[in-house]
């Protein structure tokens, strides 16, 4: 009972990480229809100038608040500094091409993204832990956690129930849902779609950046930690449904949890188990568990 | 006539003096290069350039310089051609053969991964490109083949986990049980087998409670945290290194697991001052942590010296065990071209240089190296340990309890694979 515990918890906390990560990877395939493979560099900058902010800003005893401010802060700055730059230069000229010159374009984004941000932050290890660190630890299970990873859990719930209002029940979630059904009727029913994809691709960067900004206290930052995080949010999404924010909160949960259980009894299949779980998934139901199948025009 | 006396006496003393300077400065070797063009191929990019790449490649640099300043290599200027070695290993080949074809470099220094010195291996003997490696660790290269032209001037990756095993029993003679985790591929998966069968040998009925394989660069260790705390082993042993070992410790001293088990760290993988104090910790052969006939040997202290004037570095001097061993290359390389130049009475052919690396003995920022095994061309070093500990003095890390493992204790006899060895009882060693 004890050792379930600690699973579960060891999931959750995991599941928190993947949807924080994920969800703006997904977001943004909603919305423009782009798997953006510049997502995990979007995620780097957020991670390295969060980190770069609690260095300078945030003292040990930095309250939770001021912290995650700070955090907030740097994924707004990537977001806002980068997302429009990339929708407006590049992006808007591939909206109409096929899928593999989208792929290739954003491909090479990522390679550029990677020097600019080894240009900035060189490639010793960054390690910025004061929140994972400072804010104290429970115990739980017997044994001892940081309550950082459960904030962060909180910051997840938080985050996939403001996602869910804005699309539901808000006029902007309206305007998107009309965008994604169909891009023309939308422009001719007066919505200005170049707007709203730049203001959707600029919300998807910042969703990355936040999901760097509230890692970079966990682990240490070095070149090439947006290619591991690119695949693994690719994972969580394909099997929740691409486009889908419920779906990468199901996966996450999903990829969480059997990561933990896989763990502890079958630790030799620890990475093969996410793997194993899309590939299921995708036998089973291509379009991810709450994809839906889409009509291709021609 | 005094005036043309006077001028007749300056013309002879300048003459003089230019002849002297003329001989003072030794000729060329007979058919010696302008220049010698060598390699230095090391990760510039990726995760492995911030713990190893880059500081071996800073150290190269150094170090050809402090060389050139001497009269270069048999009175030859060297030049570098630094090169990345990132990517996967048929670019390396690739890159590898442009050096040796295009570039016409005289030899080829360097290497980290040891999937890309097993892949270079065979190419620099078809090539007979003479090829020192830097720091790559597999003991495979020359226990299942051999190569006319390759050489390894630092110990291969027995000393690093045999090591291990023997300063934890030093540490702590009691040792019940073990765990491992260590990163899914094969760098983790040889130390941990080096490390286990070691203490099978050495500590009969030590018992392991658990292995754990993330993946390499995973990120988060949480979930293993986790279960280590749960799984209370008296020593968790781990090959992580770079961000995964930072991360690792880091989040394994915040929970407390450095406290209830001792950590132990195979091979310092990554700058000392992001691991937490107590953890123990290996460098591959002495250079980062230096017994003290190394922290003594002129050469450790100049090539420090060096170092922190150009590229600077912390209170506690700490430069890491790649930077080291590209500096050992470099002077086996030096050490065996003047060798095989005096023997010859000219230039000698890249097959006298191999000649003379072969078996040699040589000095180096880490100490006397040995090429003692693997016919000559694989070197044998001590294994440095210690344990982490917060220096206030300086406020940054330094190395306590160091205990240094001598070469023939940690490293197999010529002609003898590492694993027959160790199964065997270590037949031979001398500790």
């Amino acid at each position: 009972m004890r050792l379930l515990l600690v699973v579960l918890l060891d999931g959750l906390a995991y599941a928190a990480w993947l949807f924080l990560v994920s969800a703006g990877l997904t977001f943004t395939y909603g919305v423009l229809r782009v798997l953006n493979l510049a997502h995990g560099n979007l995620y780097a900058l957020g991670a390295y100038l969060g980190a770069t902010l609690l260095l300078h800003y945030a003292a040990s005893g930095s309250e939770v608040a001021a912290t995650l401010g700070l955090l907030l802060l740097a994924a707004v700055i990537i977001g806002i500094l980068a997302g429009p730059l990339i929708e407006r230069v590049f992006l808007r000229r591939v909206y109409s091409r096929d899928e593999e010159v989208q792929l290739l374009l954003t491909f090479a984004i990522s390679l550029i993204l990677e020097d600019v941000t080894k240009l900035i932050w060189g490639v010793t290890p960054v390690v910025a832990d004061m929140p994972y660190t400072s804010f104290g630890s429970v115990r739980l299970g017997g044994i001892s956690y940081p309550w950082y990873p459960f904030l962060l859990v909180g910051v997840a719930l938080g985050l996939a129930g403001f996602l869910w209002f804005v699309v539901t029940h808000t006029r902007l979630g309206k305007v998107l849902a009309a965008v994604i059904a169909d891009r023309e009727v939308s422009a001719t029913l007066g919505i200005h779609v170049p707007r709203v994809y730049t203001f959707a691709f600029t919300a998807g960067a910042i969703l990355a950046a936040l999901g760097g900004a509230l890692t970079a206290p966990m682990f240490s930052l070095v070149p090439g930690i947006g290619a591991d995080v690119l695949v693994i949010s690719f994972a969580v999404i394909a099997i929740g449904g691409l486009g889908s924010i419920g779906g990468a909160a199901v996966g996450s949960v999903v990829v969480g949890l059997a990561r933990s259980a896989a763990v502890y009894f079958f630790p030799e299949l620890d990475l093969f188990t996410i793997y194993l779980i899309m590939t299921l998934v995708l036998l089973f139901r291509p379009q991810g568990l709450f994809g839906e199948i889409e009509i291709r025009r021609i | 006539m005094n005036r043309y006396r006077k001028v007749l006496a300056g013309l002879l003393a300048a003459a003089g003096l230019s002849l002297f300077v003329a001989t003072a400065k030794a000729d060329p070797p007979a058919g010696a290069p302008a220049s010698l063009k060598i390699a230095v191929v090391a990760f510039l990019s990726g995760p492995a350039s911030g713990p190893f790449g880059i500081p071996a490649r800073n150290a190269a640099d150094v170090w050809i310089e402090k060389i050139n300043r001497e009269g270069g290599i048999g009175g030859i200027k060297v030049i570098p051609v630094f090169t990345d070695e990132a990517g996967p290993a048929d670019k390396v080949v690739t890159e590898f053969r442009r050096l040796a074809l295009e570039e016409k470099v005289a030899a080829v220094v360097g290497y980290i991964s040891s999937a890309n010195c097993l892949a270079v291996a065979p190419v620099a003997d078809e090539l007979k490109e003479l090829t020192v490696f830097g720091d790559c660790g597999t003991a495979r290269v020359f226990e299942e083949g051999k190569h006319a032209y390759v050489f390894r001037t630092n110990a291969h990756t027995v000393i690093d986990s045999l090591g291990a095993a023997r300063y934890l029993l030093a540490m702590k003679p009691d040792v019940k049980t073990i765990a491992g985790i260590n990163q899914d591929y094969a760098w983790g998966r040889d130390s941990w087998e080096i490390f286990q069968r070691s203490m099978r040998q050495l500590k009969p009925g030590v018992q392991v409670v658990d292995v754990l394989w993330p993946k390499i660069f995973a990120g988060d260790y949480s979930t293993e945290i986790s279960k280590l705390l749960v799984e209370k082993p008296d020593v968790v042993f781990t090959s992580f290194w770079g961000s995964d070992l930072v991360t690792f410790s880091r989040q394994a001293k915040a929970r407390g697991l450095v406290e209830q088990s001792i950590v132990l760290v195979n091979n310092t993988g990554s700058d000392i001052k992001d691991i937490p104090a107590t953890v123990l910790i290996g460098s591959r052969g002495p250079g980062p942590i230096a017994p003290p006939d190394v922290e003594k040997d002129p050469l450790h202290q100049e090539f420090i010296q060096l170092y922190k004037a150009k590229y600077g570095l912390a209170p506690n001097n700490y430069i890491a065990h790649g930077a080291y061993h590209f500096t050992q290359a470099l002077q086996g390389l030096k050490v065996a071209y003047e060798s095989a130049i005096k023997k010859a009475g000219r230039w000698p052919t890249t097959e006298e240089v191999a000649a003379a690396l072969a078996y040699s003995t040589f000095d180096s920022p880490a100490g006397i190296i040995q090429m003692a095994i693997g016919n000559g061309h694989q070197a044998i070093e001590p294994a440095p340990f210690a344990v982490i500990k917060q220096d206030p003095a300086i406020g940054a890390h330094v190395f306590t309890e160091i205990r240094s493992f001598p070469a023939a204790c940690v490293n197999p006899p010529d002609g003898m694979k590492s694993l027959d060895w160790i199964d065997r009882g270590f037949p031979g060693a001398k500790c």
